[in-house]
């Protein structure tokens, strides 16, 4: 297939956003809503159709494009294989949900919202494409322009702090991600992923190159204790912007994990195993606990993404099928579930101006819809049996209990005390007594708070009886990972 | 016979500059003549280096040189000034410095130039330095009514007196150590055991990083950016420092070239030094224009890494940084053409505030720009900052390269306050509506260029292949 498709799904939301900027009006924006609406749709319809035409069965990347970039120096070349489209997929989904989330909510310049929702749409799912590190820190960096933006105009009291402290935590881990990029092309030679995946980095860099990485990547998962910056930048953000940076960003850095740091440096993959497990669980329990005393839904929403993405960690450097996969599968499961959590306090948010969960209370009484929703994503978030929160947390402990028990069981109280906090909330906001007298003037969800909300609902519900499509994507590139693994640390230890 | 058709754009233009001085003279309020007829010249110049553009040559006892390195830097040069013509065209006609001398100083600055570029010999050298020196003083001044200017002008006189004396006692050591001006010659005989060279290599050193505002001779830079006119201050902030550069290339490359060693060390220090000082002074500035001072210093800092790698990798990267440079001040000083209240021009980084609903389209402006200062991607900055740090673990300086990006992110911070201030922050002052095409085409030349850039990085450095060869 000649077709550029995967240029194609990148490339479209920028022209719509150029699109946008071309037409901008002062106080009119139905053209730019009806602009972006139709492009982020058009891509979400283009991606459906690549996951369709995806072969399953196949280990390598597909649809691979290569340009001349730099010339004689670096390729611009595109790929994708099992675990990538399953991100590219959810990307593609998120986006004209937080669109249509704006459109409802974001009251002040919105069509600058909507061009900077749309050129954030492209850097990600530049960034699961890319097969060359150096294309992959690119848009991996550039990311981090229209975000910064969104926290810093459109967020709440503290924003500039808060936009401030995300972009430099950020951008300081990514730096040494650059220097090990750069240094990767002088050692082996290229910066084409597939090459360096043959070629192989000899292992006294791997080391240190890992170490760069993982400091690029802790920040953005983020690992205790570099995780400072996410409550802030989730408070702060406007809904949208917390659905994105949730559902979105943070898997970029799981992504990370699983295709370079695997992928490239299985030794010091393997050497650094402990030092992921210690932070993946103390990022599990102490930010589970942290989130147990939050007055704030949102800071409880974002200290629970912490923990979450704690499980992630701990499932890749497991290193065996079920580890990988349950991450794999808590990645999507978590950027649909704190996506919709995230929209639900917006709801409520954008009724009260109040985030806070004192002032709600007996919620159910006058928003029983939206109350049945909120409590079957919370019920998602803890990991209910049937939804996809359940299956991801299950194979991660599942694949931990084979590697390692006591890592598996400290792992699992934090399946505990995720309940634990998730339902105090839920109890605190949605029954109880009304203490607040607002509660009793609100008006239930919307026809389109509605439909997004079911959409999210009926996708982690169906997923979470039915996980067969998404398993069954990633389960060849899974495996090839896994045994290129296995080869290397076997190769590692003939030379020894 | 000696092929004097290798010297004729330096002649044009001396002949341009006499040209114009004497419509300068005979007419009276000839501003605008001598501006459009500077223009022409310089255009006219371009022309002619451009017909002779290849490969190289000597002429006047192999004092004078010719190549794409230097023709490539003239051009360089020409183009940016022409460009600060048009844009600063309005401002200097509010400024009321619309006096004819203005682009005839210039001109002759960039004649001096010219033989600092081609010079192959230190004689030449020096007496093209000191005839764009001389210019320099008189530009940062010629505002001379304004307390402020003056000062800047007198303190640049005396610090740049000082650096052109250290630069001169250097080559008359060079002479002395190695019994030749000619930069070839000092280039065989000199070798790391004569200790005196070395003292030599030191001096000059000296005096060029003085030229680019490295540290520790940055001192000159706020002060003289702060109170020289804008349109100068442009001038200074994009055109010495390209020149500076290239004759630092210029002396590393021919006769110091076996003595890396030695000059290696210096050149990292200053690197480092620059880089870490810009980043962290420019924090706490109030006004842009010290703002973009100590960010040319940072921005000097990473250029001159690419020049510590002594490779020609690291020289073309460095050749490459300067070129993006360029074209991101060009763009920032015509942003500063438009912040103008009530008539008079504002230089407070506080009068951007709530820029963005005011003026969207120049805030996005500064948005890019500064962005692509910051070395953010996808923009243009960032690829000069990737083909230096390319070039300087090439060379195994990994410490150098380590400290080069952690200082980025301290330099973001500044560059994401003014962003922060355009964007975030309520609207306080109220700019005049400016309708000047030639400075909004400007601006949008450069964020083009810088947005547009990732599409194909290697476009400037494939022009510069054969520079070196």
């Amino acid at each position: 297939m000649n077709f550029p498709i995967l240029s194609t799904i990148i490339f479209l939301p920028l022209l719509g956003a150029l699109f946008i900027f071309i037409s901008n009006k002062k106080n009119e924006s139905s053209s730019a809503i009806y602009i972006s609406i139709f492009t982020s749709m058009a891509n979400l319809l283009l991606t459906f159709f690549l996951w369709y035409s995806f072969d399953k069965s196949f280990s390598g990347f597909q649809f691979i494009e290569e340009k001349n970039w730099i010339s004689g120096l670096i390729k611009f070349k595109l790929g994708i294989d099992g675990i990538s489209i399953l991100f590219i997929v959810l990307t593609a989904f998120i986006i004209p949900i937080c669109i249509i989330s704006c459109v409802i909510s974001v009251k002040k310049r919105l069509n600058e919202f909507l061009i900077a929702i749309l050129i954030l749409e492209t850097f990600m799912i530049g960034v699961f494409c890319s097969l060359d590190l150096i294309i992959f820190y690119l848009f991996f960096e550039a990311g981090l322009i229209p975000m910064f933006l969104i926290i810093g105009i459109w967020g709440g009291p503290r924003k500039i702090y808060s936009a401030y402290k995300f972009f430099l935590f950020t951008l300081l881990g990514s730096v040494l991600m650059l220097a090990a990029i750069i240094f990767i092309y002088w050692a082996v030679g290229t910066t084409d992923y597939t090459e360096i995946y043959k070629l192989k980095i000899a292992k006294e860099y791997q080391y240190l190159l890992w170490l760069a990485f993982f400091s690029s990547f802790a920040v953005k998962t983020p690992m205790w204790p570099v995780h400072t910056w996410l409550p802030d930048a989730h408070v702060e953000a406007p809904t949208a912007g917390s659905v994105i940076l949730a559902a979105i960003l943070l898997k970029m850095a799981g992504y990370g994990f699983l295709r370079f740091s695997l992928g490239m440096f299985p030794i010091a993959s393997e050497f650094f195993t402990p030092l992921v497990f210690t932070l993946s669980i103390i990022a599990i329990i102490y930010t589970s606990l942290v989130a147990l005393m939050q007055d704030d839904m949102k800071k409880l929403i974002a200290y629970s993404s912490v923990a979450h993405m704690g499980f992630v960690t701990l499932g890749i450097f497991t290193f065996n099928k079920q580890g990988i996969e349950g991450s794999m599968f808590q990645m999507i499961s978590h950027g649909i579930i704190s996506a919709a959590l995230f929209l639900c306090v917006g709801v409520l948010y954008d009724r009260t101006g109040s985030r806070m969960i004192k002032s709600f209370g007996g919620v159910v009484n006058y928003l029983p819809n939206f109350s049945l929703i909120f409590i079957i994503f919370v019920l998602g978030a803890l990991g209910l049996p049937g939804t996809t929160g359940f299956i991801g947390e299950f194979l991660v402990l599942l694949g931990a209990f084979k590697i390692n028990y006591l890592v598996a069981i400290l792992a699992s109280t934090g399946v505990v005390l995720c309940a634990a906090y998730m339902l105090w909330m839920a109890k605190r906001v949605v029954f109880g007594n009304t203490n607040n007298t607002i509660v009793t003037k609100l008006k239930d969800i919307n026809f389109l708070e509605a439909t997004i909300l079911i959409v999210l609902c009926l996708v982690s519900i169906v997923f979470g009886f039915y996980p067969e499509p998404l398993l069954n994507t990633m389960d060849i590139s899974v495996n090839g990972i896994i045994q290129n693994h296995q080869n290397e640390l076997t190769v590692n230890l003939i030379n020894k | 016979m000696e092929n004097i058709n290798l010297i004729i754009p330096e002649i044009t233009l001396f002949l341009g500059i006499c040209l114009a001085l004497m419509v300068g003279v005979f007419f009276k309020n000839s501003f605008s003549i001598v501006m459009k007829l500077s223009t022409l010249i310089l255009i006219g110049v371009i022309y002619l280096i451009l017909t002779d553009w290849g490969g190289e040559q000597k002429i006047f006892l192999d004092s004078f040189k010719n190549d794409k390195f230097s023709d490539y830097f003239k051009i360089l040069i020409l183009v940016s000034s022409i460009f600060i013509f048009f844009s600063s065209d309005q401002f200097i006609k509010d400024k009321t410095l619309n006096k004819f001398e203005y682009p005839i100083i210039i001109m002759f600055s960039i004649l001096g130039m010219f033989f600092m570029l081609s010079a192959n010999d230190l004689i030449l050298f020096y007496l093209g330095l000191e005839l764009q020196s001389l210019a320099l003083y008189v530009l940062a001044s010629i505002d001379r009514d304004n307390i402020i200017s003056s000062e800047a002008g007198i303190k640049y006189f005396v610090l740049s007196a000082l650096s052109s004396g250290l630069l001169l006692y250097g080559c008359s050591l060079l002479y002395g150590f190695t019994g030749s001006t000619n930069f070839d010659e000092i280039g065989v005989s000199l070798i790391t055991q004569n200790t005196g060279a070395i003292f030599a290599m030191v001096f000059i050193l000296v005096g060029l990083a003085f030229k680019v505002s490295a540290v520790p001779f940055h001192m000159w830079t706020p002060d003289v950016y702060q109170g020289a006119p804008t349109s100068i201050t442009n001038f200074f902030a994009v055109v010495p420092k390209a020149v500076g550069l290239a004759v630092i290339i210029r002396f590393m490359d021919l006769p110091f070239k076996n003595i890396i060693e030695e000059w290696q060390t210096i050149i990292i220090f200053i690197s480092i030094a620059s880089m870490i000082l810009g980043s962290v002074a420019a924090i706490g500035q109030k006004n842009i224009k010290r703002l973009l001072a100590y960010s040319s210093i940072s921005h000097m800092g990473y250029a001159l890494a690419g020049v510590a790698t002594g490779s020609v990798s690291g020289y073309t990267s460095t050749i490459i940084y300067i070129t993006i440079y360029i074209i991101m001040n060009m763009g920032t000083f015509a942003c500063l053409y438009l912040m103008k209240t009530d008539g008079k021009y504002s230089e407070k980084i506080e009068d951007l505030s709530g820029l963005s609903k005011e003026r969207p389209m120049l805030a996005f402006s500064f948005l890019i720009l500064f962005f692509s200062l910051a070395g953010i991607p996808p923009l243009g900055g960032f690829f000069a900052k990737f083909f230096v740090f390319m070039s300087v673990i090439e060379s195994e300086m990994y410490a150098l390269a380590i400290i080069g990006l952690l200082t980025t992110v301290i330099s973001a911070f500044y560059y994401l306050k003014v962003i922060k201030i355009i964007y975030f922050d309520e609207n306080k002052v109220k700019f005049d509506d400016v309708r000047n095409l030639s400075i909004k085409a400007t601006i949008f030349l450069s964020c083009l260029f810088l947005s547009l850039y990732f599409i194909s990085p290697s476009i400037i450095g494939s022009l510069l292949n054969e520079l070196f060869i």
